[in-house]
């Protein structure tokens, strides 16, 4: 069994429309991986298809996380075996209020009835860690929250989850600077060996918050350059016409 | 979304049990005056209302069911017993209910224990209370609870100034049919400027088969008085169906408030055709709370007739249509003096090919000028098998009124759903969450132990919802 979550030539589609065209990426724990792309490239796609939405369809190709097949999970299962995703557009559920869609998040995670003093405890923690109000917990789960406030409530869930791998599809986009640095606080409170991350971007900004171990490039649903952090420097240089315009890099993923 | 497994629909339903009760008094099947009359010989009525209850009939007999309110064909009237009781007293002890009704009540958890949080308790099986008391510190206040037909007997005058006067026979079909052959149901007075703080309530169980209910209440707040009326109902579960068309009266006088709280769980056999109203005199404020979680069909728009300057209505309608059931609820509110508000909120939720129907009438008269009227109703679909329709009606003759209508209709979204369980929610839990969602707003308005029971309910329908 290998500790990491294993993409193996994925290829993806969403209404007929294959997205994904062969795409290969291993996480291990402890790593940060940071995956590029220009608009229309598949961010998004690997994202949802990781976590299962069932909207997209895995026409070839595996993934595992621990070794187990993910593909055979269903999206809840997947999360109780420690699969996270930070959503871009996390969505409103009126009336669930955010503790208790909280506490019966974390009991689903742990298995078990938490006990309740300690789920507040650890919550109260982790709110005032990302400086978010106290208030906010008698709220409606996102209903009515800013951008910001519904992305620092996706590193708060990420927190209290603990997960083992986190998938981020574009945690950076509509984020001002203050909520961009407290987002990047969250995320490196948690990086440690336990965790592999894959932060899925447009930009380059926050990989000044969150500096990753390694860089992918994606195009057209797939992988077509990796290096080090220098590559991020380049696209901020170049942007994506660079590789775009000369595919004979290929994949070295 | 996946469309769910309709065998699944329901969860346990719990109530759906019957017991094999020694019946004291009954009747043949079908509608007749010799019903009438016997029901007047046993239960030994004044003479005024043998002769309404035979006019009563008459008015059912000749009234038409309206053109508007379909889906009754399967109602049989012939098949059904008018009265039948398995007790001949409404004890004031708990231990002086024959055992076997105890032991039906306590399988329903109506245990004695619950007489604490009350200020007074009633049972009714069939067509009699078998039990009825209040504690001692609000009768002493003058509160009477006691049940319809001794509030006939040890009332007589406060009795007859206000039975049906809210709701004459004339009113509708079934509002004749009760007055026919009305049974049990309480009678509730609140003197003057009395605060009953502590809940009334009073629990409806329908044991036999093919059977009718017909109880009556008639609550009168006097002036500056307040009171909480809460009931509830279950029915065992059968092949045929059984029928339940009560007529609820409520004197709300002036400054008075009263809080009226239904928790509708009939089996799926009820045919639950019940008409409510209030007349609040100036300044006073009626509020309705009306959930219908059970039943094969109900009709029921609880209504508020503000007849005195400056009152206020309130109807909280929160419905739950499964399988086999079509809940037509709503609201009335009739202004009719300057000054009144109004607000209806009503939420309903249909699943497994259920179907929730909300119809409501605003009616401001020309006499009532001045007048501010809210009307929310909010409709979530689980499935592509079930429907939700919304019939609301202004007539607005009055002046210088303000009309706020909104109505919404949504389904659980695959978005929200995807959203909830990638946090390792199961989905049928995440449905569950969602539609408590939905509902949230009205149930954060009701007592604790009130909410807990409708969350109860609606959870057990929720179950199965996956496919």
């Amino acid at each position: 069994m290998t500790d990491a979550l294993e993409i193996i030539d994925l290829h993806a589609k969403i209404e007929e429309r294959e997205i994904l065209k062969g795409l290969s990426l291993t996480i291990r724990k402890g790593e940060v991986h940071a995956i590029m792309g220009p608009n229309g490239s598949g961010k998004s796609t690997l994202a949802n298809t990781i976590a299962g939405n069932p909207k997209y369809t895995v026409t070839a190709g595996q993934i595992l996380m621990k070794g187990n097949n993910l593909l055979e999970l269903d999206v809840d299962a997947r999360a109780r075996q420690g699969l996270f995703l930070a959503f871009q557009y996390p969505c409103e559920v009126p009336g669930v209020r955010m503790s208790n869609f909280l506490r019966l998040a974390c009991n689903a995670r742990a298995g078990k009835e938490l006990e309740v003093m300690e789920f507040y405890d650890k919550l109260e923690k982790k709110m005032k860690f990302l400086d978010i109000d106290d208030a906010f917990m008698k709220r409606y789960l996102n209903e009515g929250f800013s951008g910001g406030e519904k992305k620092r409530h996706e590193i708060l869930q990420m927190m209290m989850l603990e997960p083992e791998f986190a998938v981020m599809d574009e945690t950076d986009s509509g984020l001002d600077i203050d909520a961009l640095k407290v987002v990047s606080r969250g995320v490196n409170e948690l990086r440690g060996p336990n965790l592999g991350v894959l932060i899925i971007t447009h930009y380059e900004r926050i990989l000044r918050y969150i500096q990753p171990d390694f860089i992918h490039i994606l195009v057209d649903g797939k992988i077509v350059k990796s290096g080090g952090r220098e590559l991020a420097g380049h696209l901020e240089e170049h942007g994506y016409d660079w590789v775009i315009g000369d595919k004979s890099m290929g994949v070295s993923a | 979304m996946t469309t769910p497994s309709p065998e699944l629909a329901r969860g346990p339903y719990k109530e759906g049990f019957h017991d094999d009760l020694k019946t004291i008094h009954s009747v043949p099947k079908g509608l007749s005056h010799s019903v009438v009359d016997y029901m007047c010989d046993v239960k030994g009525e004044p003479a005024w209302m043998r002769e309404f209850r035979h006019r009563s009939l008459d008015i059912f007999l000749k009234t038409e069911l309206p053109a508007w309110l379909p889906g009754l064909r399967d109602l049989d009237y012939d098949a059904i017993t008018y009265y039948l009781s398995p007790v001949n007293k409404s004890s004031r002890k708990w231990e002086d209910v024959p055992e076997e009704i105890r032991r039906t009540y306590d399988k329903l958890g109506i245990a004695k224990e619950e007489q604490k949080l009350l200020g007074g308790l009633g049972a009714q099986i069939d067509s009699e209370m078998a039990y009825h008391n209040i504690q001692d510190s609000l009768s002493k206040k003058g509160v009477v609870f006691l049940s319809c037909d001794e509030g006939m007997k040890q009332y007589p005058e406060i009795f007859r100034e206000h039975f049906a006067t809210a709701i004459p026979p004339e009113d509708n079909k079934f509002a004749a049919l009760n007055s026919a052959f009305w049974s049990g149901g309480s009678f509730v007075y609140i003197p003057k400027g009395v605060k009953c703080d502590i809940p009334l309530s009073v629990y409806f169980r329908i044991n036999a088969e093919q059977f009718g209910q017909f109880e009556r209440t008639l609550i009168i707040v006097e002036d500056d008085a307040f009171c909480h009326y809460v009931e509830g109902c279950s029915a065992p579960v059968y092949t045929t169906h059984s029928l339940h068309a009560a007529v609820v009266e409520i004197f709300v006088k002036n400054r008075a408030r009263c809080r009226y709280t239904t928790i509708q769980n009939w089996s799926t056999d009820v045919y639950n055709l019940v008409t409510k109203r209030a007349m609040v005199s100036s300044k006073g404020v009626m509020e309705w709370v009306d959930g219908n979680l059970g039943s094969k069909r109900t009709v029921k728009y609880p209504s508020c007739y503000l007849i005195g300057e400056g009152a206020h209505g309130e109807v909280l309608s929160l419905a739950s249509a499964d399988k086999g059931m079509w809940q037509d609820a709503g609201a009335k509110m009739v202004f009719m003096a300057p000054n009144c508000t109004a607000r209806i909120n009503s939420k309903s939720i249909s699943g497994h090919g259920g179907r929730a129907s909300y119809r409501g009438l605003v009616q401001v008269r020309g006499e009532a000028p001045n007048c501010r009227v809210q009307v929310n109703c909010d409709a979530l679909i689980l499935d592509s098998n079930s429907r939700s329709d919304t019939y609301p009606v202004m007539e607005i003759d009055g002046e210088l009124v303000t009309v706020e209508h909104e109505a919404s209709v949504s389904s659980v979204s695959d978005e929200q759903l995807f959203y909830l369980t990638s946090r390792g929610i199961k989905k049928e839990d995440a449905i569950s969450m969602i539609v408590n969602g939905f509902i949230e707003p009205i149930v954060k308005e009701l007592p604790m132990e009130f909410a807990v029971e409708i969350n109860r309910l609606i959870n057990l329908q929720m179950e199965g919802s996956v496919g």
